[in-house]
């Protein structure tokens, strides 16, 4: 995910363009802007002596076939006047904008080299400054510097300065802030060398993009001011001018006020509009849609249930789950994983970034909103297929019976509401308790996973939980039903091992016994990067890679029986404390492939030093290779225990793909 | 030669009153052609000790020295180099690889002229693996891992003697990281550097140090040869950290211990207990054992020194509960 | 192993500089407050010198003899020394004497306090009329166009709203004049009067703020609907109307109040164009025929009035952002 939003940056300037052109409202915006820029350059040449012509017969008239707009009160035609207003309007608007651009970028980035505290002065200057309204800091100036042209575009320049400084500094605070500003103090960069080649350039965008936005809003502003009668003086006139002439003779003749109004808003308008797509391209968030629909193909034949016995509590079969790509292309960061989970049984998901782990287990928990897609041949929890039933009538079934525990204790709780009443909310809707039943359950079930002084903590906000603590919250409140599952998706990531290892124990408690009244216990499907803490945690282990399944093992036969390349690789290259310092670590040449870049064969055959023709032209399924085994490998190792490094590439890795 | 000295620094960030020691009169040496590993759970102030040593945290008390010299008193040339966390972030996503390691050479010296900052840039690249030809791309064309090559190799091109790295593999993939760690050790010993390394994986540093040092709310509690400090750790929290280390061959649960008790908080940094700051938390102190009100009132940092491994806690050494955390 | 003793301070909450984090926030902001009230009172003071030629000149015009020019000066204390002359401005403040204006000798404080009353209803009136449509439309497009959804919904609303923000109130107005006075004849052209006068002019004000906030409300909302707790919400199987309603919403909300600070204080602004369109008797004709006349005393009371009504907005928003969001006094320490 990192690496695309990061090569989107990496995009260049001509492509941007192009994208900005594509989009409607980006073409509309540039013929609009090319036609304005074209008014300013030719119009006073084209009608120059039409608009000032002064015809005493047609004085004040409406349209007429001569004055396609009507006359003012001096008999001169209204429509060649605001054409020729074209340029005065934007000659001013842009010479305003440049000079509150100028000031505020000046301002913006001056507190990065002076010395801090006459920084400081600026930096709260700026912040005074910037609560007020531009325009009234533009009365304020034009107080001071006149009524006039002049006066007002200095007047509207300097309103526009601070608003412009705090985006520099806002923007050059977020970079200033980013390591590699850091690393190039550390290579020895001066304060000068790292505003002018680190923070700037990867602040320039977004500020031009910005001065395009205010061109627009300058040149709604001088018009207002001309309008007031502060801005230009006759016999000069902008739009802004012939706006307020047209106004008072309304009743007379109202093209002669409505036509400067639409130029003025066009104009606005061809700036803004330009400025905000720009704006949309290079800030992109998602890429276009497409609602492709992922057809579930013919189902591999499920595996056994493993461990409980009867009935599993979650049975998924070929379960794929896609989005929508770039070029309209679906990415399907899951394909086909198939897996059962038994009553009280510890499953691990095992696989590294990408390998689409997380979005397997919000995909059977039915946790996967549009435009993303879940399709598989069954999906089952508790004999209850979940896939086509309607939300309402599995809510309750998955509210009380599916607990999740997420990776960020901090970022999973609402921040504006207590601890309480968050866990509260799930008995008083799923239970039909009242809000003081449900809150004495809450207390009770944070006093389960041990939370110290409960009751006390009930009425705390996330913030003042550690987080531990916040993860017990956590686990608590899927304690709040009767769970049958506990799924956790990295819930120790976010942790110091000390507190890891806390967690862990509680979770492996929950799973033993239940929410503790003695219900039945709860199965447990544990997701994490790490394989020791899957292989501390659970009985069996699913390792994924590039959306599949590619092994599925009891842990127990791990360091003995494990028989994909990519499951030995995996054990090998993680440090133990026991690991040998004099032999260099062991490796996996190359990098795990992007959810889009899956091609045929095998997805590891990149990466496998036993990959051969078959493995780089077709993909393997998952085997039974022996009674709770599976492999998906064409050339799985065999059983025979072996040296932890002896399948995999112990070179370094030459900068892999 | 080259070593890096931490005098009794410490590092304070915020006003007088409602400030946050982050280091708090630490001691350390980096011995020449060494690698100090630094281990410590999040907040316990090893990556502000680092960046003491750099300039990017203000030294408040104490002095970091470079072969003698007060690092704030070295000019023009940077022997220490620093490479940072999140690959994703220390590379300026605007500038081609190439310009950002040759921005860390030192001025003048061998590299005058742009043809020699080429060709070192070049030397540079393939000393961390990487094909000199990618010297023209764009950070974001490069994965995770090649990035911290990058990274890596920016530092080198500022000739170091001392090498910072903070959690250099913990945004990397298992399966990218030891690619890297490899490197890191490949490159040490090639160029004879002295190096802190910062993680808070205990089998990482374990993997790459020669001297290992434990830090705990600012403090360090331990430091000695690694193998000593692995296989005899004074300290309780030493203890406590490798006992919580996740591994094959321990299991979740100590078969003795009593997994009804409540596991104590961590400590709130910006308010650290008296006395030992590791005493709410520990086996051998008040918590278990209510007659160690030594632990509440005494801070055992004091006579340190006279201690194995530097251990800070007045029963250093001493066993846990005779049926509490092995050791 | 013993029982364990209740968990130490509860990290993140600092015993604030005076005991209670309140008390130290309110002091705190409050000094900002005081602070910023100086500076805009001083910038009132000094925009007067920094004209250049002489004020009482260009107000009473070139004709005025020489006598009342001098005599007019004399009254207003623009002989003394710059120190004194901003002694005396700051003295008569506090007594609330915003001094004369040098056209017609009539007290400044009268004049404020008679035009005061219409822009502050004005503006008071917009600000509820946009805040109301715009959270509901903002929080309601959010959630219909989340994840990239309904793509054509979003496009027309985002023109929709760019374009409406982008129309500034006094061509609002001329439009609105034009179609619903001139053509269709339902409202008065221009003047303050009864109900009926305030719909033009509210509206006008109204429509381009209402488009920029809910903006800001979509944005703010999909920003929320993009955090890890609206998962959680989800994974306690709450029904979707209340996911957002209790959840989103009022963390959007929150966001968005810094926002809508900034949008009342721009219709502040908004009042004095659209004033002059109604010929609207409140303090935004008033300056600017004071400007276009050089009534400087004028000028300078009535600046004194809106920086003070922003500096005053700004405060409470904070206050309100301090209240409702149980972080935020931590994230000022």
């Amino acid at each position: 995910m990192q690496n695309a939003t990061n090569g989107r940056t990496g995009r260049n300037g001509r492509a941007k363009v192009l994208a900005v052109l594509r989009t409607p409202v980006g073409g509309c915006s540039v013929a609009l802007l090319a036609l304005v820029i074209a008014l300013a350059l030719f119009a006073p040449a084209l009608w120059g002596d039409q608009a000032s012509a002064v015809d005493v017969d047609a004085i004040q008239q409406g349209p007429t076939a001569a004055h396609l707009l009507g006359t003012d009160s001096l008999g001169r035609d209204v429509l060649a006047r605001v054409l020729v207003a074209t340029r005065l309007s934007i000659e001013l608007a842009v010479t305003a904008t440049l000079i509150g651009v100028a000031a505020g970028t000046v301002l913006g980035s001056a507190p990065s080299v002076l010395p801090r505290w006459a920084g400081r002065i600026v930096t709260s200057a700026v912040n005074i400054a910037v609560a007020f309204p531009g325009l009234l800091l533009a009365l304020f100036f034009a107080m001071i510097f006149g009524i006039g042209a002049e006066g007002a575009v200095l007047a509207i320049g300097l309103a526009m300065a601070p608003a412009f400084a705090r985006l520099t500094q806002t923007l050059s605070a977020a970079v200033a802030g980013q390591d590699f500003v850091a690393a190039a103090r550390v290579a020895g960069a001066g304060r000068v060398r790292l505003l002018v080649r680190h923070v700037l350039p990867n602040i320039g965008e977004p500020l031009v993009v910005n001065a395009t936005i205010s061109a627009g809003m300058a040149l709604l502003a001088f018009a207002g001011l001309s309008f007031l009668g502060i801005g230009v003086q006759a016999p000069a006139y902008d739009w802004g001018r012939l706006l307020g002439e047209g106004l008072n003779q309304i009743y007379v003749n109202p093209t002669a006020a409505l036509a400067p109004g639409v130029a003025v808003m066009v104009a606005g308008l061809a700036f803004n509009l330009f400025g905000e797509t720009v704006a949309g391209v290079v800030g992109a968030r998602a890429s276009r849609p497409s609602q492709l629909k992922d057809s579930a193909t013919a189902a591999a034949a499920a595996p056994a249930a493993g461990g409980g016995g009867d009935r599993p509590v979650l049975l998924v079969d070929d379960l794929r789950i896609a989005f929508p790509g770039p070029a309209g292309r679906p990415v399907t960061p899951v394909r086909g994983v198939s897996f059962t989970v038994g009553a009280g049984e510890s499953v691990g998901v095992v696989g590294e970034s990408g390998s689409g782990k997380s979005l397997t287990a919000l995909g059977v928990s039915r946790l996967i909103e549009a435009p993303g897609t879940v399709t598989a041949a069954r999906l089952e929890f508790l004999g209850t297929p979940l896939l086509r039933a309607p939300e309402p009538e599995v809510r309750g079934l998955l509210g009380t019976s599916l607990a999740l525990v997420f990776q960020d204790p901090m970022a999973s709780f609402n921040p504006t509401q207590r601890i309480g009443r968050q866990l509260a909310e799930v008995s008083e809707q799923h239970q039909g308790l009242s809000r003081g039943r449900a809150l004495d359950r809450a207390v009770e079930r944070l006093r389960e996973v041990r939370v110290p002084a409960a009751e006390r903590r009930a009425r705390q906000y996330p913030h003042e939980f550690s987080g531990g603590m916040r993860q017990r919250a956590m686990i608590a409140m899927g304690l709040m039903g009767e769970p049958r599952l506990v799924i956790a998706d990295e819930p120790t990531t976010a942790l110091d091992v000390t507190v890891q290892r806390q967690v862990l124990r509680l979770l492996a408690q929950v799973r033993e016994s239940g929410d503790g009244s003695g219900s039945a216990p709860a199965a447990l499907l544990l997701i994490s990067h790490d394989i020791t803490v899957v292989a501390q945690s659970c009985r069996r282990v699913l390792v994924m890679y590039a959306g599949r399944i590619v092994e599925d093992l009891p842990t127990a036969d791990l360091h003995t029986a494990a028989r994909h390349p990519y499951t030995r690789a995996l054990l090998a290259a993680v440090p133990a404390l026991d690991t040998d310092r004099d032999a260099p670590l062991a490796v996996i040449p190359g990098r795990p492939p992007e959810p889009g870049e899956v091609t045929a064969g095998c997805a590891f055959a990149s990466r496998c030093s036993l990959a051969d023709e078959r493995c780089r032209a077709d993909e393997p399924d998952p085997v039974n290779v022996g009674a709770e085994h599976r492999v998906a490998c064409w050339h799985p190792q065999d059983s025979t225990p072996r040296s932890r490094t002896s399948s995999v590439d112990t070179t370094t890795a030459g900068g892999g793909a | 030669m080259s070593e890096l000295v931490f005098e009794q620094v410490s590092v304070r960030y915020g006003t007088r009153r409602s400030g946050l020691t982050a280091v708090d009169g630490v001691s350390l040496t980096v011995p020449s052609g060494h690698v100090v590993g630094l281990v410590g759970e999040s907040g316990s102030g090893k990556s502000t000790l680092a960046r003491s040593a750099v300039g990017l945290a203000p030294v408040t008390a104490g002095r970091v020295l470079l072969d003698g010299t007060d690092v704030r008193h070295l000019a023009g040339r940077r022997p220490l180099q620093m490479v940072f966390q999140d690959p994703y972030s220390s590379l300026d996503p605007r500038m081609r690889i190439g310009a950002s390691i040759s921005e860390a050479m030192p001025r003048g010296g061998g590299t005058k002229g742009a043809r020699a900052r080429r060709a070192e840039v070049a030397r540079l690249l393939e000393l961390v693996n990487l094909d000199p030809d990618r010297a023209g791309m764009l950070p974001a064309q490069l994965s995770g891992g090649q990035r911290q090559r990058v990274a890596l190799a920016r530092a080198l091109a500022g000739q170091p003697k001392v090498v910072i790295a903070d959690e250099i593999t913990s945004a990397l993939d298992v399966s990218v990281q030891g690619a890297v760690l490899n490197l890191v050790r490949d490159v040490r010993r090639q160029l004879g550097l002295s190096m802190l390394f910062i993680s808070h994986n205990l089998a990482v540093v374990r993997y790459l140090s020669d001297i290992i040092a434990v830090m705990y709310l600012g403090r360090i509690v331990e430091a000695g040869p690694a193998e000593q400090v692995l296989s005899d750790p004074r300290h309780p929290y030493t203890r406590e950290l490798l006992s919580a280390a996740p591994s094959w061959h321990t299991p979740l649960f100590e078969e003795t211990g009593d997994p009804g008790a409540a596991d104590p908080e961590p400590s709130d940094p910006h308010h650290p207990p008296a006395g030992c700051r590791y005493h709410p938390r520990c086996a051998l102190g008040p918590f278990a054992r209510a007659d160690r009100d030594l632990c509440r009132t005494t801070d055992p940092a004091q006579d340190a020194g006279r201690r194995p491994h530097r251990a800070a806690c007045h029963f250093a050494g001493e066993p846990a509960e005779p049926n509490g955390a092995r050791a | 192993m013993v029982a364990v003793v209740a968990g130490p301070a509860t990290p993140g909450v600092p015993a604030g500089v005076l005991g209670s984090p309140w008390l130290s926030f309110a002091v705190r902001r409050l000094g900002r407050f005081v602070v910023s009230l100086w500076v805009v009172v001083t910038a009132a003071f000094v925009m007067i010198h920094l004209m250049p030629g002489d004020p009482v000149r260009s107000a009473l015009g070139m004709t005025a003899p020489v006598e009342t020019v001098n005599a007019r000066r004399q009254a207003l204390g623009l002989d003394d020394g710059l120190l004194t002359q901003y002694w005396h401005y700051l003295r008569s403040l506090c007594g609330g004497d915003f001094g004369s204006s040098v056209l017609s000798n009539l007290p400044v404080s009268q004049q404020i306090g008679d035009r005061l009353p219409a822009t502050a209803q004005l503006a008071l009136a917009a600000f509820v009329v946009a805040m109301v449509v715009a959270v509901p439309v903002g929080a309601v497009m959010a959630v219909l166009t989340r994840g990239g959804r309904r793509r054509g919904g979003e496009l027309a609303f985002t023109s929709a709203s760019v374009l409406l923000a982008a129309i500034p109130e006094f061509l609002l107005s001329v439009g609105l004049v034009y179609v619903f006075s001139v053509h269709l004849g339902w409202f008065p052209v221009a003047g303050r009067g009864g109900l009926i006068s305030y719909v033009l002019p509210v509206l006008a004000l109204a429509v381009g703020p209402a488009a920029v906030l809910a903006r800001i409300v979509r944005v703010e909302m999909l920003a929320v609907l993009g955090n890890d707790f609206i998962r959680t919400a989800r994974a306690k199987r709450l029904p979707a109307r209340q996911v957002y309603a209790r959840h989103a919403l009022p963390n959007a909300l929150t966001a968005t109040l810094t926002m809508a600070g900034l949008v009342l204080t721009g219709l502040v602004a908004g009042t004095v164009l659209v004033e002059n369109v109604f010929a609207w008797p409140g303090l935004g004709s008033t300056i600017v025929q004071s400007i276009q006349q050089k009534d400087y005393p004028v000028v300078q009371g009535i600046v004194l009035v809106y920086g003070i009504g922003v500096l005053t907005v700004n405060l409470l928003v904070d206050v309100l952002l301090a209240v409702l969001d149980p972080r935020s006094t931590i994230r000022e320490a």
